[in-house]
């Protein structure tokens, strides 16, 4: 736990040098909220590790940290881990895409008027009550075991949340600033372009975020209908030969590509939303 | 020139809002209105804009019959109604964007200097103090030149110093073209401050009660004599239960 302890102590000193305003330590900079985020999960994994090492517990069944990180770097020195990675990350990518490109396209149909939303809508949301992964077998029917069904499956996860997302943006912008582009006859173009979309995007993003979590958890189901690469394979391959090394190993890299890639869609839409009050950025501003 | 010809307005859910209302503003000039609430100003107000169809009657400025916004009609809300992805300048801009460019620039150069906010044209609306945005909402609509200029309740929400700096910004604002002013307010004081006429409405059906002339040799001082004579006729017009409760935005 000492080396833990440290972990946590550091941040406080090394504010004080640098003469950070830190007005009754309330308010945290940037890398140090980031250090703060780390501290548990490293806390943890270095108790577990210490645990292992002096012999109290065992790490059979859920392997010491050391074990699994020197897994994954064998992974990595084979080539096998980027090899995984990729054939996740392209499922992944192209099931995000198609998700999207129908969630949106749906969305925008059923938020034009009140017509399209009541002839889509009931349907969309009766397809949405069925478990994604009830449609698994008629894919695997109609497109076979390879990529076209793992990426179908994907994109019906993602597709949703998008949808629902995009129309409940576009229902919720507010009539009165509609009312201003009226009051300056802009045409519908120019109403959705320089009202609506901008309006809608910050729900948009949010709903994109959504969708690519949906993405991650969907291509695992889609690798354990069988793929002979994959993150999701790993997990099977440790499963069926027993090395749980391995299968903690995909689940860390899983994280981290969840997590990066999140990071890079929020990176992305930042400078379109510089301009939103939100209470987070108020905080920025006074921290 | 701003022509009402027997306006009504009956509302899908029955309400008559408006009825057989006709009246003329001329050119340049400032007219206020005001009544109680419900009476039908800001209904009065959205016909004029285009933003809804009168159910019976003709509006027309200069001429031209109005069935949809109008670029000579311009109009500013109640609340600013600024759009928080654009900075301060750009929303000034808003209505002008088929302009070319140097010119947009510098009408909005203008009107950021005659509000006030010059120099602050690159911050966002939520920066805004509320008095503040309201004068970029007031520049916005008076940067499209429009003949006619609808304010409803501009300067109701905010308070009693910052609204009568408000009123100064939009004699210089108005200054400059000189539009036709639609103002519907609560304030009687501010009523008789800025305007030529004041027309007093009166509730179920909306429709006229009085129109008053503001005679401009007067001394535009509240308490002046003229001018108290003035508020006693209005409020006289408005009905014994206004005179008590001093109208106002209580009404809200
Ligand atoms: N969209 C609408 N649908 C139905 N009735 C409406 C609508 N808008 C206004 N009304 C009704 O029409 C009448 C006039 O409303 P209006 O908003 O014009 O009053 P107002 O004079 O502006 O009042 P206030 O001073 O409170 O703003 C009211 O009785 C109101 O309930
Ligand atoms: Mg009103």
């Amino acid at each position: 736990m000492s080396a833990a302890d440290g972990l946590i102590e550091t941040p406080a000193p090394a504010a004080r040098r640098s003469g950070a305003v830190r007005r009754g330590g309330g308010t945290l900079q940037g890398w140090q909220r980031a250090l703060l985020g780390f501290a548990l999960p490293v806390g943890a994994a270095l108790a577990w590790e210490v645990a292992i090492r002096l012999g109290i517990a065992q790490g059979r069944l859920l392997p010491a940290p050391s074990t699994i990180i020197s897994t994954l770097a064998d992974l990595a020195r084979n080539g096998d881990l980027a090899l995984h990675i990729r054939a996740t990350l392209a499922r992944v990518a192209a099931g995000f895409a198609l998700g999207v490109a129908a969630g949106t396209l749906l969305g925008a149909l059923a938020g034009a008027s009140g017509l399209t939303r009541a002839l889509l809508d009931p349907t969309l949301q009766g397809l949405r009550a069925i478990p994604s992964i009830a449609w698994v077998p008629l894919f695997i029917l109609w497109l076979g075991i390879f990529e076209a069904s793992k990426v179908t499956l994907i994109a019906v996860g993602v597709a949703f949340p998008v949808y629902l997302g995009t129309l409940g943006a576009i229902l919720s912008v507010d009539r009165k600033i509609i009312e201003v582009g009226r009051s300056f006859r802009l045409t519908r173009l120019q109403l959705s372009c320089r009202i609506l979309l901008p309006a809608v995007l910050p729900h948009y993003i949010v709903a994109l975020r959504s969708g690519l979590g949906l993405g991650w958890m969907f291509v695992v189901a889609a690798e354990f209908m069988g793929a002979s690469e994959g993150l999701g394979y790993l997990l099977v391959d440790g499963q069926q030969l027993g090395k749980p090394a391995q299968i903690v190993a995909a689940i860390v890299v899983f994280a981290i590509l969840g997590k990066l890639t999140d990071a890079l869609l929020v990176a992305a839409s930042a400078p379109l939303l510089r301009w939103e009050d939100t209470a987070q950025r108020a905080a920025q501003a006074e921290g | 020139m701003l022509r009402l010809d027997a306006i009504s307005k009956t509302y899908p859910t029955g309400t008559q809002a408006l009825a057989h209302l006709t009246l003329s503003v001329g050119a340049g000039e400032i007219l206020a209105v005001v009544g109680g609430s419900g009476c039908g100003k800001s209904t009065l107000l959205r016909l004029i804009a285009g933003l809804d169809r009168p159910s019976g009657g003709r509006i027309e400025v200069d001429g031209e019959t109005i069935a949809a916004p109008h670029p000579a009609v311009g109009i500013v809300f109640q609340e600013p109604r600024l759009l928080a992805w654009l900075t301060v300048a750009q929303n000034i801009g808003f209505g002008i964007a088929h302009l070319p460019r140097p010119e947009r620039e510098a009408r909005i150069q203008a009107a950021l200097e005659r509000i006030g906010l010059a120099g602050h044209g690159n911050r966002w609306p939520r920066e805004l103090s509320g008095g503040q945005a309201q004068r970029v909402a007031l520049a916005r609509a008076l940067v499209a030149r429009p003949r006619v200029l609808l304010l409803d309740e501009p300067f109701s929400a905010l308070d009693h110093f910052t609204r009568a700096d408000l009123q100064q910004h939009l004699i210089a604002l108005w200054e400059d073209t000189r539009p036709t002013l639609v103002l519907v307010t609560h304030d009687i004081d501010e009523a008789l401050a800025l305007a030529d006429r004041v027309v007093v409405m009166q509730p179920h059906p909306g429709r006229i009660g009085a129109i008053l002339t503001v005679n401009p040799e007067y001394p535009r001082a509240p308490g002046s004599p003229e001018i108290e004579a003035l508020k006693r006729q209005i409020l006289n017009v408005l009905g014994p239960a206004r005179s008590h409760a001093a109208l106002p935005a209580a009404a809200e």
